[in-house]
């Protein structure tokens, strides 16, 4: 029992919360992108742009009024809007059609929102200041009270999303789309206007993952990418398409990187994440949060 | 009578549709139409194109030729979610139950619909469940639990749910043990009652003559024969000509 006295039970604490604050932003990122998934099989390698998007146009309300709530808001609305405009233009021509096509043109898009963000805020990152200080102290250490906060929030906005997709009516047109197309259209549910709907919704809680996250790590035009990748990852780790799913494989997955970092790098923690994933895939590749499929 | 007329006020027209699936020509050109309130049989084989009849109405596959009327205005090419609202309801073959929305759910995407009220709502709902007694027993299980005739009561009451002036019924009775085969054309003489038009297509030819006041006979893409019930009834020689029967 010697090991037991090494384990730093107060760090083991805070990883934990820190582990379940990333899970619940990388939840927030991962659903829209399962949504979007789930609804019309497009993997949509641009969601980290609208990310990103979100954090920018952060900056800019910010700076203009001072308001990180107003910002939050700005930037959620703003992509939600941008991602109904790149649906519309880029996506609608090409659902049905080989699903390489799709990934072909969101990572094109993806290509041109960086290169634009890149153009017009150069590449200096840029800092969106926490709305409060404040911090509370766990042990001897303090924990901010901003981080805690990101996580409520988080929670707050995936579980309203949960009651609209559970109770309202644009969420049995989600639902029964997600279904079955073409019986949802035979029952008189606008379906090009579900799915552009549900791209702007994927789209708007990436911009506001993007703003939460934006005080932790600097705004710049690739801060989209790191996500993207941890988010695809938890998305076939939670199964393709189920949002419950990609909750709890956030959350895993963040946990397990916490605590490994304990004894390894960070650089050498995020290996865990695609460990989990190759097991996944070879063991169970649909999911492993997810019903056994009869 | 016209070869393809009948009707004296048709609220459904179908004219010389042709179908492509493909490279394969399904219709070559059928026509045929329904009249309010009136219940039209549609027989043949299998795969004659009866069931691509039905879903060229409904807008799920679009004609490459002719021309679809629905109370004298085109919605040929006009998608399947403007044809539900405009009152055309669609009873595939598989039902395609939703199989993840509970029953009460898989009704309410006909029912939340913009301009019903929630009185209406209620009353439609309720006058379902009066009809399939067995649905509202089940109303909170998921669509896909539901066994095969049980599926075919929510298929159609869920069509129901839009108000429609027509019905698009295929194969409804496909499957079922003789007593939900006679609920099924129970339900038929509720939706005839109502003033509802039903375009049935059947392989059950004594329910199809029974129900339906026209019948139409289906043979390689065209409308081969064309008559009363009544007559049919009194000769079914024609029935034996084209289906083999």
């Amino acid at each position: 029992m010697q090991w037991l006295h090494a384990v730093p039970w107060d760090l083991l604490l805070i990883q934990t919360i820190n582990g379940i604050v990333t899970g619940m932003i990388l939840a927030l990122v991962a659903s829209g992108l399962t949504l979007i998934f789930g609804i019309m099989d497009v993997v949509n390698f641009a969601h980290g742009e609208f990310l990103m998007l979100g954090a920018y146009i952060a900056v800019l309300t910010i700076v203009a009024t001072h308001n990180f709530w107003l910002a939050l808001i700005i930037a959620s609305l703003g992509t939600g809007l941008i991602g109904a405009l790149v649906y519309v233009t880029t996506l609608r021509p090409l659902l049905g059609r080989d699903p390489l096509t799709t990934i072909l043109a969101t990572f094109g898009v993806s290509l041109v929102l960086q290169n634009y963000a890149l153009w017009q805020f150069g590449p200096v990152a840029r800092k969106i200041p926490e709305p409060f200080s404040g911090s509370i102290t766990l042990f001897h250490l303090d924990y901010s009270l901003y981080r805690l906060m990101i996580a409520g929030l988080s929670a707050a906005i995936i579980g309203g999303f949960w009651l609209f997709l559970k109770f309202g009516t644009w969420g049995i047109w989600i639902r029964a789309t997600t279904q079955d197309r073409i019986m949802a259209q035979a029952m008189g549910i606008p379906v090009p206007w579900v799915l552009a709907g549900v791209f702007a919704i994927g789209s708007a809680m990436a911009g506001a993952s993007g703003v939460l996250f934006g005080p932790l790590v600097g705004v710049d035009h690739a801060m989209g990418f790191d996500w993207i990748l941890r988010a695809f990852i938890v998305v076939v780790v939670g199964g393709m398409g189920s949002l419950g799913g990609s909750v709890l494989a956030a959350i895993f997955i963040s946990l397990l990187e916490a605590y490994s970092s304990l004894w390894v790098s960070p650089a050498q923690a995020g290996i865990i994440s695609f460990v989990v994933l190759i097991l996944t895939l070879l063991f169970r590749p649909t999911g492993l949060f997810v019903a056994t499929p009869k | 009578m016209t070869p393809n007329g009948g009707a004296a006020d048709p609220l459904l027209q179908v004219e010389e549709i042709h179908t492509h699936y493909g490279k394969s020509h399904i219709l070559h050109g059928v026509s045929l139409n329904v009249g309010r309130g009136e219940v039209v049989g549609l027989l043949g084989r299998n795969g004659v194109g009866k069931s691509t009849t039905l879903k060229a109405i409904a807008g799920i596959v679009h004609p490459s030729a002719g021309r679809v009327l629905f109370e004298g205005r085109s919605i040929t090419n006009l998608p399947a979610h403007r044809l539900a609202r405009l009152g055309i309801g669609y009873v595939p073959e598989d039902r395609r139950i939703f199989p993840l929305l509970t029953v009460t759910e898989n009704l309410r995407t006909g029912l939340d619909r913009h301009g019903v009220t929630t009185a209406r709502k209620k009353e439609l709902l309720d006058k379902s469940y009066g009809y399939f007694p067995v649905l509202a027993e089940r109303r909170n299980q998921f669509g896909g639990t539901l066994s095969g005739g049980e599926q075919q009561m929510l298929a159609i009451a869920r069509a129901m749910m839009l108000e429609p002036k027509i019905i698009l019924l295929d194969e409804p009775t496909e499957g079922l043990m003789p007593r939900m085969v006679s609920q099924i054309r129970d339900i038929i003489g509720v939706l005839h009652r109502d003033g509802v038009a039903v375009l049935l297509v059947e392989q059950n030819v004594p329910l199809t003559l029974d129900a339906g006041q026209r019948i139409y006979i289906i043979e390689k893409g065209v409308v081969r024969h064309h008559a009363p019930a009544a007559d049919l009834r009194a000769d079914d020689a024609p029935i034996h000509r084209y289906m083999g029967v």
